[in-house]
């Protein structure tokens, strides 16, 4: 090529990142990557080895090896040894190895940048401009969170050993996401990397090596779906943090049931892209190339679903189809390049398939015109215009370069549709006025949400979903929460409380009382016709409570789904009706006071103490109400991520069977005073004194349907509760031992689950039994960011 | 892409002007320009786009191209503006030329730029050259002497001989939103030009938000601007690639919409060859490679064709060059 030549076409040429010093790098390594184990890298003998190709033009680039469970244990076993002492070294001592980490990784960057995009085929401007120094930036922040633990979270300590399994689109992006925050918090872990990418945690073994971190703080084990199955159930494991596919987390959430193990899971999303008719829609347009591009659109937070305003739609499609015949694809190297290589030919396959057969139910699809390269696994970035929500493109996610799109006529409508999804990922809001991005950026389902920009990310925002999106969030303070627990965690185990026996006399002269169920702010027959007595500890016949089942709940569910409106009231009003109820409940201390020593046989002053804590419970919770703050985050923009607690929504709560009242009551005004709508199942053997709350909720202005109760069997209701899709949370604090069972039943719509996992809270201790994780748990934290600037 | 000479190098005029539209003040007022996401772009550009060696010595020579050698002095002598003139003519070294295969007589810069009383001397100096020579008017830099006066400077120009006048808008139109009389003096300035193509300098540092660049940029359009260029050099903030970002996109809007091309000129601030690159990349992204070529687009600078000459000496050489191997303007 001639200067003359050039000049006539105008081209970029190339410009080809060297692949010199990474391929240098694996060749040190005899193309044979091993497990890093307690300090040192080891390829053990006898263990199968896994292929690791170059996706964009097959190469194979270094044998990986299959961990198998001998491996694994050996790594779990270091961890656990190495745990106590790392976390005994305290934040500071411990922030000292996460800032030589980051300060490691900004050496090293263009190396870890080149060899995560010869392993993954993403763009190299990608690896280096965004990956690699946002993983550096988290081990700063965390290399900070560590430094000010102690001081900032002194009643907090680490989970433990921490087994952690991270997918192929952000190979080390996702390992600094995990392993961050949990080393900073004095846990070890055992990371799994992903069977496509593990060269790049390879490197940051060494990486961990030169900082002199102490053996067996990190391990990581390679190889196949089978290494993460094993990892995630190990015994020795006391929390599992996992970045996948919704379809793999749920099969976590079932298998690790009832392990007592925490779980935080972040999984796909189809996440909407909102461009109103006041948009910039220019930079709307660029955004999209950020949105569902970048990577490939192999991002679980890509903006996958387009809506645009009916009346721009014509010129925007118009814009947009312009805009994408610019894109340039080819070799992953090129500095010039937008988009690379699908990560694997399964992937490829994966995408096509669900596209072609996506079409089949209609949508005109407009793909980049630029050429292919003619090996390697490329896919042409893909709009597909009049695609409904009806449509398999509009709910399934592609995890590809392809987006799928619609028009909306009113705010309203794009939230409707931005939520008539399974996920609750990230969303994307665009309008040049500021009433309408504040208004709707609350409204849409979902962790994150990007005003006027999209796929923004920093070390001091909380990332993380809602729905089958999962929970649990990674960055910002919300994000460590992920990675410690309470020093006041309750150890001691909760034994089963049954109902007393007694025999049913004649109701005589007395009037008859016998509570139902409360529903939608009325008092309901249960459906099966059944009623349970409830007898004094001298067996006597206390009254007759009805026998709520499945159907019950799906009526209290719909009454709570339709009292949504009072996540939207607001803390001030929430305040009052807590306040009220206390003072309801205090004019009748005495008659609250009397049934539960009638049933339980505390006697009297226990009884009066359990009262006079339910109030005082009231009153603090109200107190919260206003005072549970989100916080604005400063993130590396002009501009502020606010993070903002809102309701989980439906939450389900079976109540713990001992301290009827205070139990009901501390665990229910939490989740009133952030909003959440509640289905009830009181104490098993003592519900009268939950019947009786009923003329204290009518008469403390509480709008129907916020709470609703239905005493039944736990074991009859617990399954349905955990299974129900309407339910956000399901919380469990009986004493039947039904944690497991409802972890289990949970992985249905992935709801959160919060479960006492057989051990015994005092409801009398304040330390336990109320204060901010109660608070935690009643809320989600959405992180809007919002640049601004004229 | 159909280059409109054999030499793309040089200045065509090819395509129709501009004649401009009835002023939509709907379509104006609709536009938009979201300052953090423009921003956004714009930093990311640089970074998506690499161009280097052999590729790069020919962007290099389309950026020498486009430039509007510019002096606007208090100090210009017709002698200061005959030496810059000859500069345009042989903006490179012929050696470093030769070395490229490309023919040095077909290596000019895009125009002169100076004030009125220089045109003659430069008319004079670039005669044969095909070089042709830009004025700016209309009381440059602030553009508020006598309307009349204003008007009467464009017609003393043109008939001294430039080709082309940069006049500079009433910023106060833009600031109160009176676009009716931003169209009107547009119009007018235009009309005055008559065969001379006019460059609408919108003084971009001084118009407060992207919004108002923007929708100044829109109204000179629709008034008939044959370009729009961002500032005089003499505000305190110059072209910057946001501020062009926002202008191009209104210059692809109008295109569109009306199938008129509109030529952009950032100008003041641009010093480095490796700026010039990413301005001809912002080009070719949003507008595409028709817009590469000078009648489309220009830079208004002083000091950017010396770092560019340094640059190729070095893609020639493979040595880092000195200033005072290349020739002064």
């Amino acid at each position: 090529m001639k200067v003359k030549e050039i000049l006539e076409t105008m081209d970029y040429g190339k410009a080809p990142e060297s692949a010199e010093q990474a391929m240098e790098w694996i060749a040190k390594h005899s193309k044979k990557m091993g497990l890093y184990i307690n300090g040192s890298i080891e390829c053990p003998g006898g263990r199968d080895s896994l292929e690791s190709r170059n996706p964009a033009n097959g190469e194979i680039l270094a044998q990986l090896c299959q961990a198998n469970s001998e491996d694994i244990d050996r790594a779990v076993e270091a961890a656990r040894k190495a745990q106590p002492k790392w976390e005994g070294l305290g934040g500071p001592a411990r922030a000292k190895y996460l800032y030589a980490l980051a300060r490691l990784v900004q050496k090293h960057s263009r190396l870890l940048a080149v060899l995560e995009t010869l392993d993954n085929g993403k763009p190299i401007r990608e690896s280096r401009d965004i990956d690699v120094p946002l993983v550096a930036r988290h081990f700063y922040y965390h290399a900070g969170a560590a430094q000010l633990m102690e001081k900032e979270m002194p009643d907090q300590r680490a989970l433990g050993v921490v087994g952690q399994v991270i997918p192929w689109n952000f190979p080390l992006l996702m390992l600094a996401w995990k392993i961050a925050p949990a080393i900073a918090m004095g846990n070890t872990v055992v990371l799994k990397p992903a069977e496509y990418t593990s060269l790049s945690a390879i490197l940051f073994a060494e990486i961990c090596h030169e900082a002199g971190l102490p053996n067996g703080v990190v391990n990581l084990v390679t190889g196949d779906g089978r290494v993460g199955e094993i990892l995630v159930t190990h015994e020795g494991i006391d929390k599992v943090a996992f970045t996948g596919s919704t379809e793999v987390g749920r099969k976590i959430r079932q298998a690790i049931a009832g392990q007592e193990k925490e779980l935080t899971l972040e999984l796909g999303g189809k996440s909407p892209y909102i461009v109103f008719d006041d948009a910039d829609l220019d930079s709307a347009v660029e955004g999209l190339v950020d949105a569902i591009w970048f990577n490939q659109g192999q991002v679980c937070c890509a903006g996958s679903r387009l809506f645009v305003q009916e009346g721009v739609a014509e010129t925007f499609h118009r814009k947009l189809r312009a805009r994408m015949d610019k894109l340039r694809i080819g070799d992953p190297m090129d500095k010039s390049i937008d988009v690379g290589a699908i990560v694997d030919p399964s992937q490829l396959e994966s995408i096509t398939r669900i596209v072609e057969d996506g079409l089949k139910e209609g949508g005109v699809r407009h793909t980049c015109p630029a050429d292919l390269p003619e090996v390697g696994c490329f896919y042409p970035p893909t709009l597909i215009t009049e695609v409904d929500p009806a449509c398999q493109l509009m709910q399934d996610e592609i995890f590809g370069p392809v987006l799928v799109g619609t028009t909306f006529r009113t705010p309203a409508e794009a939230v409707a549709l931005a939520n008539n999804t399974r996920y609750g990922l990230a969303a994307s809001i665009w309008t040049e006025n500021i009433n309408l991005a504040l208004d709707i950026a609350p409204k849409v389902i979902c962790g994150v949400a990007w005003i006027n920009s999209t796929n923004q990310f920093d070390a001091a925002a909380g990332f993380g979903g809602r729905r089958e999106s999962g929970f649990g969030r990674e960055g910002g303070r919300e994000g460590l929460f992920a990675y410690i627990r309470s020093k006041n965690t309750p150890t001691h185990e909760l034994a089963e409380i049954k109902a007393l026996p007694g025999k049913s006399e004649p109701v005589g002269t007395e009037i008859d009382r016998t509570a139902k169920l409360f529903i939608g702010g009325k008092q309901a027959r249960p459906d099966s016709g059944y009623s349970t007595p409830v007898f004094s500890t001298e067996g006597k016949l206390l009254a007759q409570v009805g026998q709520g089942n499945r159907k019950d709940i799906r009526n209290a569910v719909e009454a709570a789904t339709g009292a949504k409106g009072w996540g939207k009231s607001t803390a001030h009003l929430r305040a009052q009706i807590l306040y009220y109820l206390g003072e309801n409940l205090s004019a009748r201390k005495n008659e609250f006071a009397d049934r539960i020593d009638s049933m339980t046989g505390c006697g009297q002053d226990k009884a009066k103490l359990e009262v006079n804590s339910s109030i005082d419970r009231l009153f603090t919770y109200a107190a919260w109400a206003d005072k549970y703050d989100g916080a604005a985050h400063g993130v590396p923009i002009r501009g502020v991520a606010l993070a903002m607690n809102e309701p989980v929504g439906v939450i389900g709560i079976i109540c713990p069977d001992e301290s009827p009242l205070l139990g009901l009551i501390s665990v229910l005004a939490p989740a009133l005073a952030m909003g959440n709508t509640c289905v009830v199942v009181p104490s098993e053997p003592f519900p009268l004194s939950a019947t009786d709350l009923y003329q204290v909720f009518e008469t403390s202005d509480l709008p129907a349907g916020v709470v609703n109760l239905v005493t039944a069997r736990h074991s009859d209701v617990a399954e349905t509760l955990a299974g129900h899709m309407e339910i956000d949370a399901q919380w469990y604090f009986g004493s039947g031992g039904l944690s497991s069972l409802i972890e289990k039943a949970s992985a249905g719509n992935l709801k959160r689950t919060w479960v006492n996992q057989g051990k015994s809270i005092d409801w009398n201790d304040s330390q336990q039994a109320e204060g901010k994780m109660f608070l935690r748990q009643a809320t989600e934290v959405k992180n809007i960011w919002i640049p601004y600037g004229e | 892409m159909t280059p409109s000479n054999s030499n793309p190098l040089v200045n065509s005029h090819s395509l129709e002007r501009n004649p401009g539209m009835d002023l939509d003040l709907d379509w104006a007022l609709s536009v938009q320009a979201n300052t953090s996401a423009i921003e956004r772009r714009c930093k990311t550009l640089p970074g998506r786009r690499s161009i280097k060696k052999i590729n790069q010595a020919a962007w290099l020579l389309k950026a020498i191209s486009c430039i509007d050698l510019t002096t606007l002095s208090g100090d210009d002598t017709k002698e200061r503006v005959r030496r810059l003139c000859r500069k345009g003519k042989f903006p490179v070294r012929s050696d470093i030329l030769n070395q490229m295969e490309i023919e040095p007589e077909t290596v000019r810069v895009g125009a002169i730029c100076v004030y009125h009383e220089m045109v003659e001397a430069a008319v004079s100096a670039l005669e044969g050259s095909g070089i042709p020579v830009a004025a700016v008017s209309t009381g440059f830099p602030a553009g508020l002497s006598p309307y009349s006066l204003r008007l009467a400077e464009i017609s003393e120009s043109v008939q001294a001989g430039a080709q082309e006048i940069d006049i500079v808008i009433s910023r106060r139109h833009v600031l109160t939103q009176n676009w009716q009389a931003l169209y009107d003096e547009m119009k007018a300035f235009r009309e005055a030009c008559g065969d001379a193509h006019v460059k609408a300098i919108l003084a971009t540092g001084e118009l407060g938000t992207l919004r108002n660049v923007a929708r100044a940029s829109m109204i000179c359009m629709m008034a008939g601007a044959d370009f729009i260029k961002t500032s005089t050099g003499k505000e305190s903030v110059n072209a910057t690639l946001p501020i062009s970002l926002t202008m191009i996109r209104q210059i692809r809007d109008y295109h569109e919409k009306t199938g008129y091309h509109v030529g952009y000129k950032p100008a003041g601030g641009i010093s480095k060859a490796k700026d010039s690159l990413i301005y001809l990349s912002l080009i070719k992204e949003e507008l595409g490679d028709r817009w590469l070529q000078p009648d489309l687009f220009r830079f208004g600078a002083s000091s950017l064709l010396g770092d560019i000459e340094r640059q190729l000496e070095h893609f020639v050489t493979g040595h880092y060059s000195a200033n005072h191997r290349h020739a002064m303007g």
